[in-house]
């Protein structure tokens, strides 16, 4: 067992969490509408048909979930561009290629960025949190995100949700800081998931819970809370993601937390979204949190990761939940979760067999304009446009080489022209597109993300976000772009 | 300062193939049907020909890339052929480039020839379009629908019209087509429709239903010119000219910049301004006796009535549905049925409406047989409304 003091480390400076971001997809699978499904063959379901989880739509994956997150965590930091960006998942797309530089050019973080995937079990989120808040200097933005695909009719089908979080770490007048944390690094086997493989296999829960969490996890809980020098009853939030039901007030009574402050696992909001779960947790309860309260964080997998935390005068905690968590609309339909998984092939017609190759090197001369959002400004008449260009379109200008990076991904925009197209071969549709004018009155003809039919309409502000824009199943290879998504009313 | 090539080339000789489900033949078959028809037309020998451009938009549905499809379907003796492709305005860049020569004086008599096999694809509509490089990061695969929709919601709301009224106004283009078609045996879709099983008809991309949208044909189309003189040395008495041949491309505008409204085709104002002028027309709506203008979509040829000066802006709507562009109206429109059902062989469309116009001026369109027709206009769009080429012709009676 490793233990850290935290306060040695992190007491001197300011390093801590400086901003946090959360991303939850806009659909929520209706439980209810699952078990339905599986009632034929698996009816013990039923128990756990309550409530939604979150459901990433089909143009979204660990990549662009994280990015969203990061996006929320970098616009509430105000601090400078970090230097370092981890990304946390055991379901990244891609098993070579940096999937956290995806994200960080998508962020349009500078190129002189030290950037890693981890992943590896279920504690990838909250190992890279200690490792994190242990580190010195530089700011560090970490991203951890989950879209999990597990088998149809498992109890995970119900209990996964997909979403992701960021915190950003680094020196600076932090929310919250380290007082000190533990991990214990075992071979415990309650579940597995073989590389390239949908879906986990796992054993019964009852010696999951009497073999692993039960004698695994207090201890390392104890050596955390020794190594902060806290109390346990001093906890005031304690921050579990609920493995198996009924564990948390198990773990709190074991190791003296008062039982009161487990923190709510969202089960009926989103479910446990894996490795981004303690973080997802974590941001919600530092949203709530008022100064000088003590968060403790308890990770489980292969092993298990215990932070004490203190937050500081910054934690000005709201009694309303975060706006992420209340956005979402129900899906019910169970057979557009499977197709959205790849778990049914559905017949599409022709239209879909277009073949989506990428040039590579098509691909990289373009990763500002099409990661970043990055058109171009000119410098002699400030007319931004969409690709960079040449020459100046605007007709009165037309200069040459004049051009600078000009990001649009977080300009205020609204419709100027769509359509619903029946047509054209989409995972989901109708395919929604049409042209978006941005403030600065650059124009892009875009899709539509995240939006009905009854959405799109002339005027209508948009937001962009950051989505799959096409897959090549032939190859393996998914490319992304930005979408724009209506402003809905919250709860829509 | 150029003089434009008003009454500078005479076209003696034209022929169009049945449009339509060609499924026995093959692009060879079609060509030489619209070749045949022209050469009897023109009363010459094939090998008279000196030069020829071939127009085929989508090589890879059956018909091969280069000029050699031509060259080689119809046996020409080695003589300069040359394929351009400029989208749906392939067939009128075909033409433009027969007529540029004849007028440079480097050829006596050229051949424009457009053809298309584009029920080869195994579903209705037209193909997915092939890929680029670049452009595919970033925008969206629209289909040919979706990309022309846009231009409904924008003229709603740009002009205030409601959804209804643009609907019937669309509705009542498609429904005239029909009506059109019904009188010409060479069109796809002969069929007689009603206003409401345009608004009954399912939704492609809102608002166009499957009645707003083009027919999807096979066919072939070719123009054989010349000058004036050889035409009267060929024994024409009623001489039909190019009075005008415009082509504006857009350049980006209308997609990155912001001075267009959404709801208009920039290029076909462009080109059609050049036009008038070119052709020395100072006032279209008393000057044109017929135009058939791409109406891939209804909305497309709505849109169009303003951007070609010959609607108000706003008002086009209304104009149609009074009947403006009726058979029987003040400036007839698609009297052959248009792309809707005389059919939309890409690289054979733009020829096929010059071929009408000139049908009508030498007074053998049969049924459908205007009272009066010595000039007319033809336009041919190729792309998105937001990035398009627009080609224009207007033809007419030599000395009209």
């Amino acid at each position: 067992m490793n233990t850290n003091n935290g306060a040695n480390i992190g007491a001197a400076t300011d390093r801590g969490i400086l901003a946090v971001g959360a991303y939850l997809p806009r659909l929520r699978l209706d439980r209810k509408s699952v078990a339905a499904g599986h009632r034929w063959m698996a009816p013990g379901l039923r128990g756990l048909a309550q409530g939604v989880r979150s459901m990433a739509n089909w143009d979204e994956d660990a990549i662009t979930m994280a990015v969203e997150a990061g996006r929320r965590a970098l616009a509430a930091a105000q601090a400078p561009a970090p230097e370092m960006l981890t990304l946390a998942s055991t379901t990244l797309p891609f098993a070579d290629r940096l999937n956290a530089a995806v994200v960080a050019s998508a962020l349009s973080l500078p190129k002189a960025l030290a950037a890693s995937d981890c992943g590896g079990s279920l504690r990838a989120g909250s190992s890279a949190l200690i490792r994190a808040l242990q580190g010195s200097g530089g700011q560090q933005l970490l991203i951890a995100s989950e879209r999990r695909i597990p088998r149809p009719a498992s109890t995970a089908e119900l209990m996964v949700g997909d979403g992701a979080a960021a915190l950003l770490v680094g020196e600076g007048e932090p929310i919250a800081r380290l007082l000190g944390s533990a991990s214990l690094t075992a071979d415990f086997v309650d579940h597995f998931r073989e590389s390239g493989r949908d879906g986990d296999y796992g054993w019964e829960e009852r010696w999951v819970r009497d073999e692993g969490l039960s004698k695994l996890v207090p201890p390392v809980v104890k050596q955390a809370l020794q190594a902060a020098g806290v109390d346990a009853n001093r906890i005031d939030h304690f921050v579990m993601p609920e493995k198996l039901r009924k564990v948390g007030p198990m773990v709190a009574k074991k190791v003296g937390v008062r039982p009161e402050t487990i923190v709510d696992p969202l089960f009926d909001r989103c479910g446990d979204t894996g490795a981004a779960h303690p973080l997802l947790m974590l941001a919600r309860t530092l949203a709530k949190a008022g100064p000088g309260q003590t968060i403790l964080v308890v990770q489980f997998g292969s092993g298990c990761d215990a932070l004490v935390l203190e937050t500081t005068d910054r934690a000005t905690g709201s009694d309303t939940e975060p706006a992420w968590l209340d956005e979402g609309q129900v899906e019910t339909n169970y057979l557009k979760y499977l197709s959205f998984t790849g778990q049914i092939e559905l017949e599409w017609g022709m239209r879909a067999e277009m073949d989506n190759k990428t040039a590579l090197s098509a691909a990289w001369r373009a990763e500002e304009t099409v990661h970043g959002f990055s058109g171009g400004r000119c410098g002699e008449c400030g007319t931004v446009q969409f690709p960079a260009s040449r020459i100046c379109v605007n007709p009165d200008c037309g200069a040459v080489d004049t051009q600078q990076p000009y990001r649009l991904a977080d300009e205020p925009a609204k419709i100027r022209s769509f359509t619903c197209d029946w047509l054209s071969y989409k995972p989901c549709p109708p395919f929604m597109f049409g042209h978006v004018e941005f403030a600065n009155a650059a124009r892009v003809l875009m899709e539509f993300a995240d939006c009905d039919p009854a959405d799109l309409a002339v005027g209508v502000p948009l937001d962009m976000v950051f989505r799959i824009k096409e897959v090549d199943p032939m190859r393996g290879f998914r490319r992304y772009f930005w979408k724009a998504k209506p402003q809905l009313k919250a709860g829509e | 300062m150029a003089n434009g090539i008003r009454d500078r080339v005479a076209i003696v000789g034209m022929g169009c193939s049945r449009f339509g489900e060609r499924w026995s033949d093959n692009a060879e078959d079609l060509m030489l049907e619209a070749l045949s028809e022209a050469l009897t037309d023109a009363g010459i020998e094939r090998n008279k020909i000196e030069a020829a451009w071939l127009g085929v938009c989508l090589e890879e549905n059956n018909v091969g890339k280069t000029a050699g499809p031509l060259a080689q379907g119809l046996r020409l003796p080695y003589i300069a052929v040359t394929r351009v492709e400029n989208a749906c305005a392939t067939g009128t860049e075909a033409l433009r480039g027969a007529v540029y020569a004849v007028a440079s004086g480097a050829y006596d008599i050229a051949l424009a020839l457009g053809v298309e096999k584009l029920k080869d694809t195994g579903y209705g509509g037209l193909p997915v379009r092939t890929r680029g490089v670049v452009a595919d990061l970033w925008l969206p695969n629209a289909s040919a629908p979706g990309a022309f929709a846009q231009l409904a919601s924008a003229y709603q709301a740009k002009y205030g019209v409601s959804y209804d009224d643009l609907k019937q106004a669309m509705a009542h283009v498609s429904v005239k087509s029909h009506d059109n078609a019904a009188l010409n045996p060479k069109a796809h879709l002969r069929n007689k429709i009603t206003i409401d099983d345009v608004l009954k008809a399912p939704t492609v991309a809102e608002p166009l239903g499957l009645y707003d949208c083009s027919g999807v044909s096979d066919g072939a189309a070719c123009a054989i010119v010349t000058t004036p003189e050889i035409a009267r040395e060929l024994g024409k008495r009623d001489i039909v000219t190019v009075k005008s041949l415009q082509l504006a491309v857009s350049n980006g505008e209308e997609a990155q910049f912001s001075n267009w409204d959404g709801a208009s085709v920039r290029t076909a104002e462009v080109a059609a301004a050049k036009a008038y002028r070119e052709a020395g027309i100072a006032d279209p709506r008393e000057a044109l006796d017929l135009i058939e203008v791409h109406d891939c979509f209804s909305i497309t040829e709505l849109v169009l009535m303003e951007n070609l000066g010959l609607s108000d802006p706003g008002r086009a709507p209304f104009d149609i549905l009074e009947g403006r562009y009726d058979r029987n109206g003040k400036i007839p429109c698609q009297v052959d049925g248009g792309l809707k059902c005389f059919g939309h062989p890409i690289g054979a469309s733009g020829l096929r409406m010059v071929y009408e116009v000139y049908q009508q001026i030498l007074g053998r369109a049969g049924e459908r047989q205007l009272p009066k027709a010595d000039i007319g206009l033809t336009q041919n769009l190729g792309g998105h409304p937001h990035q398009n080429v627009c080609a224009i012709s207007i033809i007419g009676r030599l000395g009209a």
